[in-house]
């Protein structure tokens, strides 16, 4: 069979050995002829990279990226993956924008690894960081730029009249003098033939004139997913595939000594075979339950970890209580993130000194969709892997190294991610991919692995722990002069790395570091402590964490110096406009700064705090309103403004402070892994509570768009979220509350 | 044994006590409803059994032979289940969308039973769990509904 198809989402369906025709994106209208034909285990990438206009510009083989059907429809392949920040809207918003086509009619997957689509101006390609949009703005309208050229071109031989006559309307080349005009489909077989035109031969549209970009266009995947269509890594089908489940050593590193129970196992109902691998047993079967199931029964003797394990090995004696005072008793040797003035001499002549140790909790990332990997060995040695990533290109190079497989021999998919929070970028011991394609390679047949909830919470990588000592000083006015902050932590980067870098880890200090607060001396630094605990990146990373422990610390400097903590912070940023602007915005939205405590209409004491974070290259500032119920904290309001420069789409700017707003207050109410002897103690939303429905908050949200240069919004509305809580708390109970989560304090 | 689901009888061969979730995702192949925790903690694996919300992952399959089980793929074969859809959009409610079919379920649920709930009522039948934090806009889309105003 000679299927036509060209969307991934098709090729996932095909079963093996058919051959596939792939257009290359010069879509032929009702003919095959001069498309190449291509064996499916090929890589789709390189193939249509190949195919492209050659060219060194970053995001301009306009065929490697689109193709327009004979119906109109514009099938983009994204550099990102969509995971619910709404990414394959604001591509489509952006591309179709300059490309004059209604981004409604876009059909949005997820390219393939490959050079083509590294398109970020920082030279990477990662869907993280809340870098998408801001890092690849000018080169996705460009490219739609390049594209709407070639449609024109294109037109201009179809009409036989010069292309100065001719313009676009949505999805048209327009003739206004004759009152002609061809859809984008009937021309799109031609234009994508052409060769891309000099980038910078084409102009963008004025932003005055946007019809797309900066509206609240309707995501394109809203009725998917409002209906089970959408399509994730865990329900990949591939035909002749089986089912696969795992389970882990108890503590990371060791490795098995035997199966006491193999043949018991063996002759379970459904089993197809029993597994050893590095760190955990498994069982192929014909149906996932039973593999669970029989992989469960599995009665292993595990060996300690040795010597010389690849792995952090988990000794046996390892909690969260013991890793916090070990590092809380940690004296140095530090280093500088900042050191600005003369902090040691500042506090000396202080008129007051405030002293206070903070620290936060380990997090999972708890994203709703277990991770899964899918692997099919092709009868020519290729290989194909459906996975959950934030990163093609890494991951499909880390295959190579495991497997030996030339990178151009694995064919990488990346499906929608059922959240991710930083949860799927490379961990090392935490993906669950290398385990699929060693028992798919054991099997001679495709092999769905999926690792249950309890297998993820026992090898998700955590958010990091950290303990940071702050002093400050205050003048006679009671305003600080001075502020010191040490931090005994490791960041995700350097646990990733194993080691220090030649720098402080960015990620370790973010939101202690570069705080906007006009205060002359001041420093940060790091005593580096490494851990046995596998960390990771978790939404909005060191600013998760740090930007509780500063703003919280800022408050307390404003108890102590006499000052209104908003007031204080308006003094600090004197001559800042961008900030002061942000900051009179969220206490405009919430109807005037009141700190309280004040009684609310039902008659409960309540008190508000307010907290700012400069994250990802954005600004935001926001105010929580608090009451307690039953000595719980209950969270009825959060007022946010948030300032990323410029927006591509209102709509879902809003829904991810919301989203930001309920992890951030998940992580600040009752949020935790706690580790005992080596071992977390939840392993599923039974012992590991994230936020349900009934502690959410009301979330009113003002976007501010200074002009400035365009930052992030995946991750910037979460860090503040916390410390305004704190902050309420402390004001409506007298309690300062120096650690997350606040279920953690006992308040009356 | 003999299952209805969505209106079609499918004959399917499985222990009594294996979770109907897994015998509609593995032996129907109808993804739509999802695993999440294998414990009835989070809900994505909600569906209907003769009207009413289960949580599929706990649900042995014997339990729903002989009764009429609907799952996300025949929600807006539903008059109700598609006006809960049509409010899910008009909300733009998903963002990862994982969680969504078991919301969707559970909100046509509350609806075919209650068709003007209190606020009381939706809080206590929308329990499900979403980690990207939809729930404002879920609570927007469900007391839209049961205001009626979006027939």
């Amino acid at each position: 069979m000679n299927a036509r198809t060209d969307a991934p989402d098709d090729l996932l369906r095909l079963r093996n050995g058919e051959t596939v025709n792939l257009s290359r994106r010069r879509f032929l209208a009702g003919t095959a002829i001069g498309a190449l034909v291509l064996g499916f285990g090929l890589p789709l990438g390189s193939a249509r990279v190949q195919a492209a206009a050659a060219t060194t510009e970053r995001g301009t083989q306009v065929p490697a990226f689109l193709e327009i059907r004979p119906d109109g429809s514009v099938h983009l392949l994204s550099p990102f993956v969509e995971g619910g920040q709404g990414v394959n809207t604001a591509m489509a918003q952006i591309i179709g924008e300059e490309l004059d086509a209604d981004p409604a009619t876009f059909v949005v997957d997820s390219a393939p690894p490959g050079e083509a689509y590294v398109v970020m101006e920082n030279g990477w390609r990662i869907t993280g960081g809340s870098m998408s949009v801001r890092m690849s703005y000018p080169t996705m309208r460009r490219l739609g730029a390049l594209a709407r050229t070639m449609l024109l071109q294109a037109g201009a031989e179809q009409l036989g009249v010069p292309v100065a006559e001719l313009g676009t309307e949505p999805g048209k080349v327009v003739h206004a003098a004759s009152g002609r005009s061809l859809g984008y489909g009937e021309l799109a077989a031609k234009a994508m033939d052409l060769p891309v035109p000099d980038p910078a031969s084409v102009k963008l549209r004025d932003p005055s004139q946007f019809r797309w970009i900066g509206k609240p266009v309707q995501r394109l995947d809203a009725h998917d997913k409002s209906t089970g269509k959408a399509i994730y890594s865990i329900d990949i089908k591939v035909d002749g595939m089986l089912h696969a489940a795992v389970q882990h050593a108890p503590r990371l590193g060791m490795t098995v000594g035997g199966l006491r129970n193999e043949e018991q196992v063996k002759a379970m109902k459904g089993v197809h075979s029993v597994h050893q691998l590095p760190g955990a047993v498994a069982v192929v079967a014909e149906r996932w339950w039973h593999a669970k199931r029989a992989v469960e029964a599995l009665q292993v003797d595990w060996k300690e970890a040795a010597a010389d394990s690849q792995v952090r090995p988990m000794p046996a004696d390892f909690s969260t209580d013991g890793w916090r005072d070990h590092l809380a008793a940690q004296g140095g040797p530090s280093r500088d993130e900042e050191n600005q003035g003369d902090v040691a001499g500042a506090l000396a002549s202080a008129k007051t000194t405030v002293e206070a140790t903070y620290h936060n909790q380990y997090l999972n990332h708890a994203q709703l969709e277990p991770p899964s990997a899918t692997a099919r060995f092709n009868p020519d040695g290729s290989l194909e892997v459906w996975l959950p990533n934030q990163a093609q290109d890494m991951f499909r190079d880390d295959i190579a190294k495991r497997t030996g497989l030339d990178p151009a021999r694995i064919t990488l998919h990346s499906p929608l991610l059922g959240g991710f929070f930083g949860r799927h970028f490379l961990y090392d011991s935490a993906n669950p991919y290398p385990q699929a394609i060693a028992l798919a390679k054991a099997v001679g047949r495709p092999v769905k692995l999926i690792w249950s909830r309890e297998e993820e919470f026992l090898r998700d990588a955590m958010r990091p722990m950290a303990v940071v000592k702050f002093r400050a000083g205050l003048d006679e006015k009671g305003l600080p002069v001075a502020i010191e902050a040490i931090s005994a932590t490791e960041g995700p980067t350097e646990a990733l790395a194993g080691k220090q870098g030649d720098k402080v880890d960015p990620t370790a200090l973010e939101g202690l570091s570069g705080k906007a607060y006009a205060i002359a001396n001041k420093r940060t630094a790091q005593i580096y402590v490494k851990g046995p605990a596998m960390l990771g990146y978790w939404r909005s990373v060191g600013n998760s964490l740090n930007d509780f422990f500063y703003e919280s610390f800022l408050d307390e400097l404003a108890d102590k110096g006499g000052h209104d903590p908003f007031e204080l912070r308006l003094q600090l940023l004197q001559g800042n406009p961008r900030l002061t602007t942000l900051l009179q915005a969220v206490g405009e939205l919430s109807g005037g700064w009141k700190r309280g405590p004040f009684t609310a209409e039902d008659g409960s004491k309540r008190a508000r705090g307010v907290a700012m974070a400069s994250p990802f290259g954005s600004e935001a500032a926001v105010i929580a309103e608090v009451s307690l119920e039953g000595g719980q904290v209950r969270v009825h309001d959060i007022w946010q403004a948030i300032d990323p420069g410029s927006i591509v789409n209102p709509a879902i700017i809003e829904a991810q402070v919301n989203s930001a707003v309920s992890l951030g207050l998940s992580q600040v109410l009752l949020e935790e892994s706690v580790w005992l002897n080596g071992m977390p103690r939840a392993r599923n939303y039974d012992l590991y509570p994230v936020l349900p429905p009934s502690r959410m908050a009301r979330v009113h949200v003002r976007i501010v768009e200074s002009g400035a240069k365009m930052g992030g919004i995946g991750e910037p509305p979460l860090p503040a979220v916390a410390p305004a809580v704190a902050n309420a708390v402390a004001q409506l109970t007298g309690q300062r509350v120096r650690s997350m989560p606040l279920s953690r304090h006992t308040f009356s | 044994m003999e299952l209805r689901i969505n209106q079609q009888t499918y004959q399917v061969e499985a222990d009594a006590d294996t979770p109907l979730l897994w015998v509609i995702r593995d032996d129907l192949g109808l993804t739509g409803t999802k695993y999440g925790c294998g414990l009835a903690q989070c809900g994505a694996c909600s569906v209907l059994v003769d009207g009413n919300v289960v949580r599929a992952c706990v649900t042995p399959v014997a339990g729903v032979v002989g009764r009429e089980v609907t799952t996300i793929e025949a929600i807006e074969n539903d008059a109700v289940g598609k006006r809960v859809v049509a409010a899910w959009v008009e909300h733009q409610v998903a963002q990862c969308g994982y969680c969504q079919s078991g919301q969707v379920m559970a909100a046509t649920a509350l609806l075919k039973h209650t068709p003007k709930p209190s606020t009381a009522q939706i809080d206590a039948a929308m329990v499900n769990l979403c980690r990207c934090g939809t729930y404002n806009a879920i609570h927007a889309a469900v007391h839209e509904l049961a205001q009626g105003e979006n027939a």
